[in-house]
């Protein structure tokens, strides 16, 4: 019998976790957001967006770092993040695929295209597909009613879309 | 060249190459900026409340009383803020406007902050809307550049500086107290009133908040006169207003029409009436928070005090049209679960109420409704307006007694016989896994 190979050590879970200052390149918007306000915790949000934006998602280490930012306790920026549905406490997928649910929505089959992409992807609300590419969650009320269902990928809105339309654009997404 | 699609606002809303400041300004915009602020600030408010505009977002208070709320004499500084976080199920105009149209919301902002002397101004986005921040810090950068905001707006000596705010995904923050504790860096949760914003509202400084569509027809408002735009609406619901229209229309979208035409005639002439094969069994004229009409209460013209006479409210002009392949029980479970997602949980009414209504309406869709269920509905409704902390529980109830107005025996039929009405072609709602 011979004796297994060592085994490779495990990836890291986090392999974004971010450094606890803030990257040169950011320092500036960083400054700016802080500029905009006569107090500092004003700049929370802007905060914690530019660090979403870099990393992806909120890390302990990014709250962390955001917090000392605008001079708040830990546990309070904590709980300013933990209030908003946008900021993701875990990482997601390149692609944020958010689907609308609400009324307008609903009645134009916003449940159908939520169905599809659940069946084709094998993921549930809030879950990721194992290659990291897509997260699926269920959102509310979008802004586009007019052009029911919405599908938010990301920042961008994609309106009055169908299952064909939804299988199109997740082939094009680079 | 189409037809212009509006009046007024989105009369040249489609123009190519009008978030950019040179197309603005041939189209007139920011031209009589200068001369504007050069008047005394109180000619503005009297001009504004001569007008009528009444506010855009779903209250549809007086905007120049609003503006004389501010106190003239105090050393505190004064904030304008824009309320641009459109979160109101059903209503999706203010994207549209600041997506094509951003140098007018500035110039708006200009004009109302002169108005009542704020010296700076934030625009409080909704968090889906960060492509509309990029457009709208664009807008703000050539408008400095040109002089227009800034130490010396457009040659005169009001100064503003002007900043774009992006939310993270809240619908409480529409409320204007929960939008100020945001903006201040606190979760999004209402404060007390009073004291109202005009006296104590950012950081606890005299503070309007104004809708962008709003603000947006200041400008006009300012150079053209009140009597200019009373040619539209009615005598307490002047102007024109642009409703979202929204569900089995043959054409949904924004439009801009004058306050006061019947909901059956926008619904008929601008949107082409149903699609194929609908038929209309009830509309939500104002966003999910407000009573809905049944098909037989279409003629009823859209302005503020119509809307209420027919028992419900103009509110943001989100017009969500309900087929009569649609049960109402589960259109309202939809509403009540968003409901019961978006209550900020800081009073008991809220919380508790729209969670338990939310459980019932589950229960009902499932088949499983008791007896006593459709009064309990009633009696938590009940329970939950005008003893809700923010104007967010009676959003949650007022749909609720309404439905239960028009539409009791859709609600009788589901305990009776375990199932809806209708039958449904969108059964697959309560199989969407959790």
């Amino acid at each position: 019998m011979s004796v297994p190979a060592p085994m490779a050590p495990a990836p890291p879970l986090v392999a974004l976790e971010p450094p606890l200052a803030w990257p040169a390149h950011l320092k500036s918007a960083v400054d700016e957001a802080l500029s905009h306000y006569p107090v500092k915790r004003s700049a929370i949000l802007p905060v914690l967006w530019i660090a979403q934006r870099e990393w992806g998602w909120l890390s302990p280490a990014a709250l962390k770092l955001a917090a000392r930012t605008v001079e708040l306790p830990e546990p309070e920026v904590f709980g300013i993040a933990t209030f908003y549905t946008m900021f993701n406490l875990k990482p997601v997928g390149k692609y944020h695929l958010q689907v609308c649910m609400t009324l307008s929505c609903s009645l134009m089959g916003g449940e159908r295209i939520y169905r599809h992409l659940a069946g084709k992807l094998g993921v549930g609300h809030r879950e990721t597909t194992p290659d990291g590419r897509f997260t699926l969650s269920r959102v509310e009320c979008l802004a586009a009613c007019a052009g029911a269902p919405c599908l938010q990928v990301n920042d961008d809105y994609h309106e009055r879309v169908d299952e064909a339309a939804v299988d199109r654009l997740l082939e094009q997404l680079p | 060249m189409s037809a212009p699609r509006g009046p007024h606002l989105f009369k040249d809303i489609d123009t190519p190459g009008l978030t950019g400041i040179d197309v603005y300004r041939k189209l007139g915009g920011y031209a009589e900026l200068g001369a504007l602020l050069q008047r005394a600030p109180e000619e503005a408010i009297e001009v504004v409340k001569a007008s009528g505009l009444r506010g855009r977002g779903g209250a549809g208070f007086p905007t120049g009383l609003k503006w004389s709320f501010v106190p003239k004499s105090t050393a505190k500084p004064k904030y304008l803020v824009c309320n641009a976080d459109e979160s109101e199920p059903g209503t999706c105009k203010d994207r549209e406007l600041m997506e094509k149209d951003p140098h007018r919301l500035i110039e708006g902002m200009i004009l109302a902050a002169h108005a009542f002397g704020a010296n700076t101004g934030y625009i409080y986005l909704r968090g889906e809307f960060a492509y509309i921040q990029t457009i709208l810090d664009r807008a703000i950068a050539e408008a400095r550049a040109a002089g227009l905001l800034g130490q010396r707006c457009a040659g005169s000596g009001f100064r503003f500086e002007l900043h774009t705010h992006l939310g993270a995904g809240a619908y409480i923050c529409g409320e204007e107290t929960a939008l100020l504790s945001s903006l201040e860096g606190y979760r999004g949760q209402p404060r007390l009133k009073p004291p109202f914003p005009a006296v104590e509202g950012l950081y606890r400084c005299p503070t309007v908040v104004n809708n962008v569509e709003t603000l947006m027809n200041v400008p006009e408002i300012l150079r053209r006169g009140a009597p200019w735009f009373r040619q539209w609406g009615t005598d307490k619901s002047p102007g024109t207003k642009i409703f979202s229209v929204s569900g089995p229309v043959a054409r949904p979208g924004n439009y801009e029409v004058p306050l006061g035409l019947p909901l059956s005639t926008l619904l008929n002439e601008h949107c082409g009436g149903m699609r194929d094969g609908f038929r209309v069994k009830a509309v939500i004229p104002g966003g999910s928070s407000v009573p809905l009409l049944p098909a037989s209460m279409l003629d009823t013209p859209l302005d503020f005090e119509s809307m209420t006479a027919a028992g419900t409210l103009l509110g943001s002009g989100g017009v969500i049209v309900i087929d009569d392949r649609v049960c109402i029980v589960d259109a309202l479970r939809n509403l009540i679960r968003f409901y019961e997602h978006e209550s900020c949980g800081k009073c008991t009414p809220c919380r508790e109420g729209t969670f338990w209504m939310s459980e019932v309406f589950a229960r009902l869709e499932a088949g499983e409704g008791r007896a006593q269920d459709v009064d309990l509905l009633a009696d938590v409704a009940d329970n939950i307006l005008g003893k809700s902390f923010c104007a967010l529980g009676d959003a949650a109830a007022m749909p609720v007694q309404g439905a239960l107005k028009h539409f009791r025996a859709e609600f009788d039929h589901h305990v009776r016989e375990r199932r809806c009405i209708v039958n449904r072609r969108r059964t697959e709602l309560e199989q969407v896994p959790a």
